[in-house]
């Protein structure tokens, strides 16, 4: 009988002795785990809670009459059901995660154990500010570095993601055209920009016109130029760009658009390749997000939470978001609804409830201190040395569209020109997961066809990089070969390639309970 | 330098091989004046661990910690006691440091944690489907009211005045830009909430109406009559749940009828953190789930037939649909909803109706002991752990006095609301499993000295 008859088991050659189905479907270190709904009950509890004293109804006749029907596990069972399906993701700690554009580096545990002093972690929002001092400080502290290593004069620490503090910095641009009474509708974005920018600019009410890139992959600067009017808001660039390359006419492009009376908006998913290096505020810039959880190494988490503070110019700071931390004498405050009129009438209003992601600023505070001044410009060169490395010893067996233009920064793109057999990008890119890799980022951005994105980041030794290498290009010359094995991987993953179609054309989005599902039909 | 691996060998070989002389060659794309020349000016140079962590122990000294004084906050961050194993979980480095799920057949621990994490949240909300989370439960809001006017194709949402006032910003400061019509007020201190303004206030225009449950002042009011009134005219109820422990004790906001439900998840898992991260919750109807913002796992088969978990859905999002995305979320805050559905499953069922019950009684408790004091009212008929009551002073400088004297007694309706006379003399005490009964008396001794 197999216990597990919906999990994976891995596939025994036939001809081998013991060749049989695992009894519980697992294999050695290879463990499957069926839905916590599946294991638990309404019944089982993992705490042991005081008894409640009788007498307390004040519920306005509202109390529940259905149950809400939560699976429980005991702790020890609860342990083993999280642990098991740990085990099914790949992580950064396992090793090299080449996602370019995300930023994988290694996040420092020292980050982690700050971000858990009860002094930060275990304060509430709406503490007296006087019980509060520290944390104030902390965002303050990070709040300098962030000013400081962009040389602009202003930060919005409040947006709780890179894609909230794009937002953050169009609302700023906005609020200050119609302070100076100018209605503008067009927001310009690169082709090869992140797809949170055009999301972005329309949320916040812009129409969105796109430019194209030239044939060296960075923004054509002509057709920017001739765009460029009095109904332009601003231009979303990203700098270096999301081909991997820094974009040389920066200052011209700040000029120009300054000149035609709009703000440029500079997308700063990719600062870590110049952090120390270049201040974004001498090319003209007038708002950039950073993104904490990538130049500054608070973890992803599997998908959040990020964290997006928003470096401003003297143009946009006015109009940034409550609440903020100012420092008065000796003392920090919060400048919320009800002090902002003394300090700052013209701000755009709150962005989020309460004043940002705390437990991301004491991790990048923790990493920023740890780097310095001098190991920030480290972080940047040895990023920038990684990722050309890597190009360079790919170049011959994989499409390098902008490699002979010169070097790359942080990233290094290729394309899917000269795979045989029908093979495309993704099929390379499982292959990968066979030998041991997450995938690099995939057709994007837009403009490379089939584009390989690679992003090795600083935290990658040369022994590491060599490997990845050799195993990058074993799969380029398969793909080029037309390998058709490539089409099947990957075969030892946790689970092989998954019905994506299937998943959106009868979406299963809950778990329902075989019996409930059965009597509904 | 710790964190990096290369050596200076290394570099020089590396060099070598990319065919550069020095780094700088690698950043010739960077016109000469635009590049420093050496470490940015005005900040220290790197720094040991020992120093580091010296550093900000020393900052975090400075703060009065929640745990180590009787604590009462609450409006919209509550604080519980967390399992140990909850955190010793989420530091897992493949939770901890894996990323979005783009690549399913590595990330089947994320996806099947995202799909338990969604049937734990439409449950506890009495909805269909959830999602895999947004940043927090003012943003979740928003996107709310936005999901809404896409689904009526209507701009005019009406808040109640029990909705947090923080969130209520939110609202105000997007709906600037997008043009939504917002109808609000400010609460009384009175028992009864506003589902009679709510209800004229509907009308055939209205996209939504928007009730927090139990609202800002801790009331618990049935929701079912707003619901059938939005629904005669055809708008949607958007209830929102800033203490989802409150849903152990008391009934959904589905089983009321609510089109959407959104919410706060910090109380379950994931500490106070001064604010963030925290863990947006977000339920609706699986009809709507097309107009629904942010990630969602779905259950699928691989090429061999075995159960697995996707992202599913993505057509609404801004990698795929650029500037027609239903929002331009990116990240949403799985780490902290680990954390939510760890909790969640150490509780279950048993363990939530109990800790609720818990919460309940501790707080009739308190406010019972508390409107004794001369001069004090309690203003509330119904709440679950969060009540509010008027003092015979002002309620800010009573907190700071409380403060003071090492009691962190409260919200006062002047930090929320400043320029709401009449709200002045409110306090706003959550009453948790954490209190204990020392941290009660000096509550108690505290409250009467400042309200003399």
């Amino acid at each position: 009988m197999t216990v597990n008859p919906s999990g994976w088991r891995p596939t025994t050659p036939a001809n081998e002795p013991g060749s049989a189905d695992a009894v519980t479907g697992n294999r050695a270190l290879m463990l499957e785990e069926p839905l916590l709904f599946e294991i638990g009950s309404t019944e089982q509890t993992g705490v042991d809670i005081a008894e409640a004293a009788q007498g307390g109804d004040r519920l306005g006749d509202l109390e529940r009459t259905r149950p809400i029907g939560l699976a429980g596990l005991s702790e020890p069972e609860a342990v083993r059901h999280y642990t098991r399906l740990s085990r099914q993701n790949y992580a950064i700690d396992l090793g090299l995660f080449p996602l370019g554009s995300c930023t994988m580096k290694h996040n420092p545990r020292l980050n982690e154990k700050v971000a858990r002093l009860p002094g930060f972690a275990d304060i509430h929002p709406l503490q007296p500010v006087d019980t509060v001092q520290g944390a104030l400080e902390l965002i303050d502290l990070v709040g300098y570095w962030l000013t400081t290593l962009t040389g602009m004069p202003a930060v919005a620490m409040s947006p709780k993601a890179g894609a909230h503090g794009e937002l953050c910095g169009l609302l700023c641009i906005r609020a200050a055209l119609e302070a100076r009474g100018d209605a503008r509708e067009v927001v310009l974005v690169p082709e090869s920009a992140h797809g949170t920018n055009p999301a972005t600019a329309a949320f916040a009410g812009y129409r969105v016109e796109s430019i194209p890139a030239n044939a060296d992959g960075r923004v054509d600067f002509d057709a920017l130029k001739s765009r460029l009017g009095s109904d332009v808001a601003a231009v979303m660039i990203t700098n270096p760009n999301t081909c991997g390359l820094f974009e040389p006419d920066m200052k011209a492009i700040s000029d120009a658009v300054h000149a035609a009376g709009g703000f440029v908006y500079c997308d700063g998913a990719n600062f870590n390749a110049i952090v120390g290096k270049v201040r974004p505020g001498d090319l003209g810039i007038d708002a950039m997000h950073i993104n904490l959880h990538k130049t500054f190494s608070t973890p992803h988490g599997g998908g959040g939470p990020g964290s997006g503070p928003v470096v401003l110019s003297e143009a946009l700071a006015p109009f940034a978001p409550l609440p903020f931390v100012e420092k008065q004498g000796d003392r920090f405050v919060l400048v919320e609804e009800e002090t902002v009129g003394e300090h700052h009438g013209r701000s755009f209003g709150r962005m989020v409830a309460f004043h940002g992601q705390m437990g991301m600023f004491t991790r990048a505070a923790s990493y920023m201190l740890s780097h310095g001044a001098d190991g920030l410009r480290q972080v940047a060169e040895d990023c920038v040395l990684n990722a050309n490395y890597i190009l360079r010893a790919l170049e011959d067996v994989l499409d390098a569209p902008f490699a002979k233009s010169g070097p790359c920064m942080h990233e290094a793109i290729f394309s899917d020109r000269g795979f045989g057999g029908g093979l495309a990008t993704l099929d390379l890119a499982k292959g990968l997961i066979d030998e041991g890799f997450h995938p690099m980022t995939m057709y994007f951005p837009l403009v490379v066809h089939g584009a390989m994105l690679v992003e090795p980041t600083e935290t990658e030794s040369r022994a590491s990089l060599d490997q990845f290498i050799a195993a990058m290009r074993s799969l380029a010359e398969r793909a080029r070969a037309g390998e058709p094995d490539l089409k099947a991987a990957p075969v030892h993953a946790p689970r092989r390639r998954l019905d994506e179609t299937l998943a959106a054309r009868k979406p299963i989005l809950v778990y329902r309970d075989p019996k409930a599902a059965e009597a509904a039909e | 330098m710790r964190y990096l691996p290369l050596s200076d060998p290394d570099r020089s070989a590396m060099l070598a091989a990319v065919g550069a002389e020095t780094i700088d060659d690698l950043f010739r794309d960077v016109p000469v004046e635009a590049r420093l020349d050496g470490p940015v000016e005005g900040l220290p140079n790197h720094a040991s661990e020992l120093f580091v962590e010296r550093q900000l122990t020393a900052l975090a000294r400075k703060n009065l910690v929640a745990g180590e004084a009787p604590f009462f906050l609450g409006c919209g961050a509550y604080r519980h006691h967390i399992p140990a194993s909850v955190d010793h979980i989420i530091q897992r480095g493949e939770f901890l440091t894996a990323y979005t799920p783009y690549q399913p057949e590595i990330a089947q621990g994320t996806l099947q944690m995202m799909f338990e994490f969604q049937t734990q949240v439409a449950r506890l909300y009495g909805c269909e489907v959830a999602n895999a989370s947004m940043y927090d439960g003012s943003t979740a809001c928003w996107e709310a009211i936005g999901m809404a006017r896409r689904i009526t194709r209507r701009t005019k949402a009406v808040l109640s005045s029990g909705l947090h006032p923080h969130y209520v910003s939110v609202a105000e400061t997007m709906a600037k830009f997008t043009g939504d019509c917002l109808n609000v007020a400010l609460p009384d201190l009175g028992p009864e909430t506003d589902a009679e303004r709510l209800i004229a206030a509907i009308d055939s225009d209205t996209s939504c109406v928007v009730v927090q449950y139990p609202d800002i002042l801790g009331r618990i009011a049935d929701l079912t009559p707003i619901a059938e009134a939005a629904h005669a005219h055809g708008a949607l109820l958007v209830a929102v749940v800033t203490e989802p422990v409150a849903l152990g004790l008391i009934r959904s906001p589905g089983e009321m009828d609510a089109d959407i439900v959104v919410g706060e998840g910090q109380s379950i898992g994931v500490g106070l953190q001064f604010g963030g991260p925290y863990v947006g919750l977000f339920a609706c109807r699986e009809k709507h789930v097309r107009q629904m913002p942010g990630r969602l796992a779905g259950e699928t088969v691989d090429a061999e037939g075995k159960r697995g978990f996707v992202l599913t859905l993505s057509t609404r999002e801004q990698h795929i649909r650029r500037e027609k995305a239903t929002s331009n979320i990116c990240t949403s805050s799985v780490l902290c909803a680990l954390a939510f559905s760890v909790h969640m499953s150490l509780l279950g069922e048993k363990g939530m109706r109990q800790l609720a019950a818990l919460n309940h009684a501790r707080a009739c408790e308190v406010a019972d002991r508390l409107a004794r004091i001369p001069g004090v009212r309690l203003v509330n008929q119904s709440f679950f752990n969060e009540f509010t009551l008027e003092l015979p002073v002002e309620a800010r400088p009573a907190v700071r006095a409380l403060a003071d004297l090492g009691v962190l007694g409260g919200v006062s309706l002047g930090r929320l609301y400043p320029g709401a006379d009449a709200l002045q003399n409110g306090l706003v005490l959550a009453v948790t499993e954490t209190v204990t009964d020392e941290g009660i008396e000096a509550l108690e001794a505290g409250l009467g000295e400042v309200c003399q």
